[in-house]
């Protein structure tokens, strides 16, 4: 039966919507803590740590988020290992994140000139309290403009898992221009509702990168 | 119990993989072209256009890069035909990734745009060099070698972001793959396949823009002002 998109339908949309942002932060906290270990190992490990995390790094890197979505709904079942939609689709978007997290803050902990390493030593600061009380409390503070960056790049990654049929906003987009046969307006509509959530983000981020761009400069 | 894997009913479809991989380049090599293009204009927009030009620039560079690049893709596809434009999936494909990438790369070039200083012109062209050189030397040299980081690092993000355009049937290498999947019912292994033939493209992509970058940067050291900004830019690009 062909039903005319109308507030129905955007309702429909709008459940979609909140399985995006499910998703989203599910994703972004799975692959913030997996990254964050990442990214210290890579920076601040021995040789037999970082070789294996910067090869992970590079190959998730070098591979399109689709085919790890693949990899993770069609190809685990042959492990033995039967996830649901979205079981998959959170394994996959959080180590797909993990590797462009752990890459992002990597940068930011090796962008704190070396010399505070020095200094923090010289004070009789232990390794670790270096970390927590020097160190991180500045790259945090680089991070933090990327961080929101990428999490725009999060919320529309998750948009792929609609290809293995998991009912976020863009498959509800699909499933419902089934149903109304109204393509333009039904694919505008989920335009807008991801435009309403990634713009205030990127802006954020703008502000941020701004902001951390004065501070440097006035130092 | 544990699986074997078995690559053979794979490899067995070598022509349509080897097909599917120069489809994939060559949906990426037109897209990147036009893309790159259409970058260009933007940014030139953007910077000094006027107010309306400028409005417009900016509408689309955010439109574009806050919206998922599978919603532009059904958009343009499934959408366009009802206001009376019907595009074959491989076009819908190049134009909906070409307007992705070129909404992305014209804020990069605007990076570059910024990074140039008048003053660096203006010294140019005291020491004599012409305004040709100058704008050769003094502004496009360095210009895009600051953003040429950032640019190779989204145009691997576009490269790999083809995969989508399966979504609607475009030819390209993961459609090949899910044929070869459905019919062979070796979904790890065809992944599997994939993804290290998609390893194999990005690492020949980034030779190519390593030696593109030798050619184009081989005498000049940058200017101080530009050494700075150049260092951070790459990480965030890709964030």
């Amino acid at each position: 039966m062909i039903q005319d998109f109308g507030t129905d339908g955007v309702i429909f949309l709008a459940r979609g919507l909140m399985w995006t942002l499910g998703l989203s932060v599910a994703t972004f906290l799975c692959g913030g803590i997996l990254g964050l270990i990442f990214a210290l190992g890579r920076s601040l490990g021995p040789r037999w740590i970082r070789l294996p995390i910067a090869t992970y790094i590079e190959l998730v890197q070098a591979t399109p988020l689709l085919i790890v979505v693949f990899l993770s709904f069609y190809g685990l079942p042959f492990f033995g290992l039967y996830l649901p939609p979205l079981a998959a689709a959170s394994l996959a978007l959080t180590l797909y994140a993990t590797a462009f997290l752990a890459d992002i803050w990597r940068g930011c902990i090796e962008a704190v000139p070396r010399t505070q390493w020095e200094a923090s030593e010289a004070l009789g600061l232990s390794g670790p309290e270096t970390l927590r009380h020097v160190i991180m409390p500045q790259a945090i503070r680089i991070s933090l403009g990327p961080t929101v960056g990428f999490m725009v790049q999060i919320v529309k990654n998750t948009s792929v898992t609609a290809l293995i049929g998991f009912v976020e906003l863009t498959r509800a987009g699909q499933l419902l221009n089934n149903q109304t046969f109204q393509p333009f307006h039904v694919f505008i509509t989920v335009a807008l509702m991801y435009f309403a959530i990634c713009y205030p983000m990127s802006l954020w981020s703008e502000k941020l990168k701004e902001k951390r761009n004065v501070d440097s400069t006035a130092h | 119990m544990a699986y074997e894997m078995n690559f053979q009913p794979v490899l067995s479809r070598a022509p349509e993989l080897i097909e599917g991989t120069i489809a994939t380049i060559e949906l990426s090599a037109k897209s990147i072209v036009v893309g790159l293009a259409v970058g260009l204009v933007v940014a030139l927009g953007r910077h000094d256009g006027p107010r309306a030009v400028r409005t417009l620039a900016t509408v689309y560079i955010e439109m574009f890069r806050n919206t998922p690049l599978l919603v532009q893709l059904f958009l343009l596809f499934f959408g366009l035909p009802f206001l009376g434009l019907r595009l074959s999936a491989d076009e819908a494909a190049v134009i909906a990734i070409s307007l992705n990438l070129g909404a992305y790369s014209a804020e990069i070039f605007r990076a570059g745009l910024a990074a140039i200083s008048k003053t660096q012109v203006e010294a140019a062209l005291a020491l004599g060099l012409s305004k040709l050189q100058a704008m050769r030397h003094v502004v496009l040299i360095p210009a895009l070698k600051v953003i040429y980081p950032a640019l190779t690092g989204q145009l691997t993000l576009t490269v790999l972001g083809t995969s989508i355009a399966s979504a609607i049937s475009a030819s390209e290498l993961t459609l090949a793959g899910a044929r070869i999947e459905s019919s062979t019912f070796r979904s790890l292994e065809t992944f599997l396949v994939l993804a290290a033939i998609y390893i194999a493209i990005t690492i020949a992509f980034r030779i190519l823009y390593a030696l593109v970058g030798r050619l184009l940067f081989r005498r000049k050291v940058p200017p101080p002002s530009m050494r700075a900004a150049s260092a951070f830019d790459k990480k965030e690009a890709r964030a």
